[in-house]
């Protein structure tokens, strides 16, 4: 009794009434949260009756960096966003400079971006199975996920000498080509890989505790989903059939057969089943651009804009000079201003770019689809579990380098 | 509305309509102009893409009026982003909105501008609630007000940053200490 009354008032255990609401900050160093993202939950008992993300411990500027670099510059910066997707982030960006410039891309150099875009896609969602399947608490999956994404960080790192930033695309077309070998690496992977995803259902999709942790968790329809701004997997497991691949189809994206998947819940499991689906069809798209790469040049004709070749720039004084312009001075793109949509591994990443007529960008502006996503986490979160948040911002397959860019 | 199936059945027609998804948007913007003049003070059409640049106060009803009607069903908010024209341009400032719809597939800008003294617009919250953190973005790093807005807190920003980072005027790179207050 003594040693109690010793205690100061503000460390005495005093009886909480179960009607009181308490707010308790998550992250920004759970590791759940996917990186630095923190939520102020009001929880009533162990219900969440209100979630504020914040956001911004990732900021570094990168668009106002843009606009003191060159546009040949400014593809690094892309690799940096949404770093589980580079390559579709460069994707964007070029060809919103393509736009710009009224730049004709040859055919072998788009059919190489579909082809190294739907890998990327393949590995942006393998981290995605792995790590909302860890965050569940099944381990095992992670490991086999890595182990498939380990197969196409080597691909990716042999295309274009970057694992993580790649840096593959450049304005007018791509770095290089492809090197000798690389279709039948592309086609040992093809062969395994959906054995592969067999493996990951086997794992999962029949597991019992993983269907009662996903069905009926962070429902969401597709009324709200829309007015939400939700985009890629996200939308298409409320039941919205709607791809940018098909509707504003960019980089001969209208010439493959795949399908959109779709399911009609919009929970955790639907989404989940939304993506499981989805890398079958990525593994549909490649095996079609793989039978369509013909030999042909990989840049454009533009020689203002686009590098020559080493051996082209030391036997051509005009080649010689436009190297040396390019690199020096950059090149002048049209004044204007484009938004440039495509579906990024995650939804809709859109880039608006603007030009005053000089070699730098006078703004440039990145619709991050997991940015729009994330917003719409205290929609969903609403009258949840707290151990559901978890499940739900797994599901949104975030990356925080792209929210706070 | 029942856009699941609705979609699902529109999917297939895609490729067919796509040469003239290209022609709607500016003929839904001509048809606009001859309904509502005063909504419309200029039309652009450049690199594929129609803008529309509004005057502000009709903002939100512009957009109301484009999600709503039938030939538009712009239901989709992809994107608000500020622009900084300059310090010595007149007007200074621009807030740009993409829309697009998921039923359609077609896009279009609409435009507000802004000059530095009087940096209000009115929300689109209230019509699509997407443009909650896109507004909160743009004030962030522009200083666009947005009135009526649930709230307008900085975002990417620590709340006690002092200026806007976008803005041409401010530097790029800094050396000052930041501190929590």
């Amino acid at each position: 009794m003594s040693t109690a009354t010793n205690i100061p008032a503000q460390f005495e255990i005093v009886d909480q009434p179960l009607d009181t609401q308490m707010t308790i900050s998550m992250g920004p160093q759970h590791p759940s949260t996917h990186g630095v993202l923190r939520l102020e939950l009001v929880l009533d008992g162990e219900m969440v009756v209100k979630t504020t993300p914040d956001i911004g411990y990732l900021h570094t500027g990168m668009e106002k960096l843009f606009e003191y670099k060159k546009y040949q510059q400014g593809i690094v910066i892309t690799d940096r966003m949404d770093y589980l997707n580079p390559l579709g982030n460069n994707l964007a960006y070029v060809m919103a400079a393509e736009k710009l410039l009224g730049l004709e891309i040859p055919e072998r150099a788009q059919t190489i971006r579909v082809l190294t875009c739907e890998l990327q896609r393949i590995a942006s969602h393998l981290v995605w199975l792995g790590t909302h399947a860890l965050d569940i608490g099944a381990m095992t999956v992670f490991f086999y996920c890595f182990r498939e994404r380990e197969k196409i960080m080597n691909l990716i790192e042999a295309a274009s000498g970057g694992r993580m930033t790649p840096s593959y695309f450049r304005i007018g077309g791509l770095m290089m080509d492809l090197p000798s070998g690389f279709e039948r690496r592309v086609q040992q992977f093809l062969n395994d890989f959906p054995t592969s995803v067999d493996e990951f259902h086997k794992l999962l999709t029949g597991n019992r505790i993983f269907q009662k942790r996903t069905q009926n968790i962070g429902r969401i329809s597709a009324e709200d989903a829309i007015d939400w701004g939700l985009s890629g997997p996200c939308l298409r497991g409320s039941g919205v059939n709607l791809d940018i691949r098909r509707a504003n189809p960019y980089s001969s994206y209208e010439a493959y057969d795949f399908d959109v998947p779709t399911e009609a819940d919009g929970d955790v499991w639907a989404r989940y089943l939304v993506r499981m689906r989805e890398m079958k069809e990525s593994h549909k798209i490649v095996v079609q651009a793989l039978s369509r790469l013909k030999p042909g040049p990989v840049k454009a004709d533009a020689p203002k804009v686009v590098l020559p070749d080493r051996e082209a720039m030391k036997t051509h004084m005009d080649a010689l000079i436009h190297h040396f312009l390019i690199v020096a001075e950059g090149f002048d793109v049209p004044a204007g201003e484009v938004y440039h949509p495509i579906e990024a591994s995650k939804g809709e990443l859109g880039v608006y770019m603007r030009s005053d007529g000089g070699p730098k960008p006078s703004r440039v502006h990145f619709r991050g689809p997991s940015f729009v996503n994330l917003s719409a986490l205290p929609h969903m979160a609403e009258g949840q579990m707290v151990a559901d948040i978890v499940a739900v911002i797994g599901s949104l397959d975030i990356v925080l380098g792209e929210i706070d860019r | 509305m029942e856009s699941g199936s609705e979609n699902t059945e529109l999917s297939p027609e895609q490729s067919n309509t796509s040469s003239e998804q290209k022609q709607t948007p500016s003929l839904l913007v001509a048809a606009l102009q001859r309904e509502h003049a005063e909504w419309i003070n200029e039309i652009v059409d450049a690199y594929g893409e129609v803008t529309i640049i509004v005057p502000r106060d009709n903002i939100a009803a512009v957009c109301t009026f484009l999600k709503t009607s039938a030939d538009t069903r712009f239901d989709f908010l992809a994107d608000v982003c500020g622009v900084d024209r300059g310090p010595e341009e007149e007007p200074r400032f621009e807030v740009n909105y993409h829309l697009f719809s998921t039923t359609k597939f077609h896009r279009l800008r609409l435009k507000v501008l802004l000059s530095e003294e009087d940096l209000h617009v009115p929300t689109v919250t209230t019509v699509w609630r997407t443009a909650n953190w896109h507004e909160r973005e743009t004030y962030d790093l522009f200083g666009v007000v947005f009135d009526g807005h649930p709230d307008l807190r900085r975002i990417l920003l620590p709340e006690d940053w002092q200026g806007h980072a976008l803005r041409k005027d401010f530097p790029l790179r800094g050396y000052e200490p930041y501190s929590l207050k």
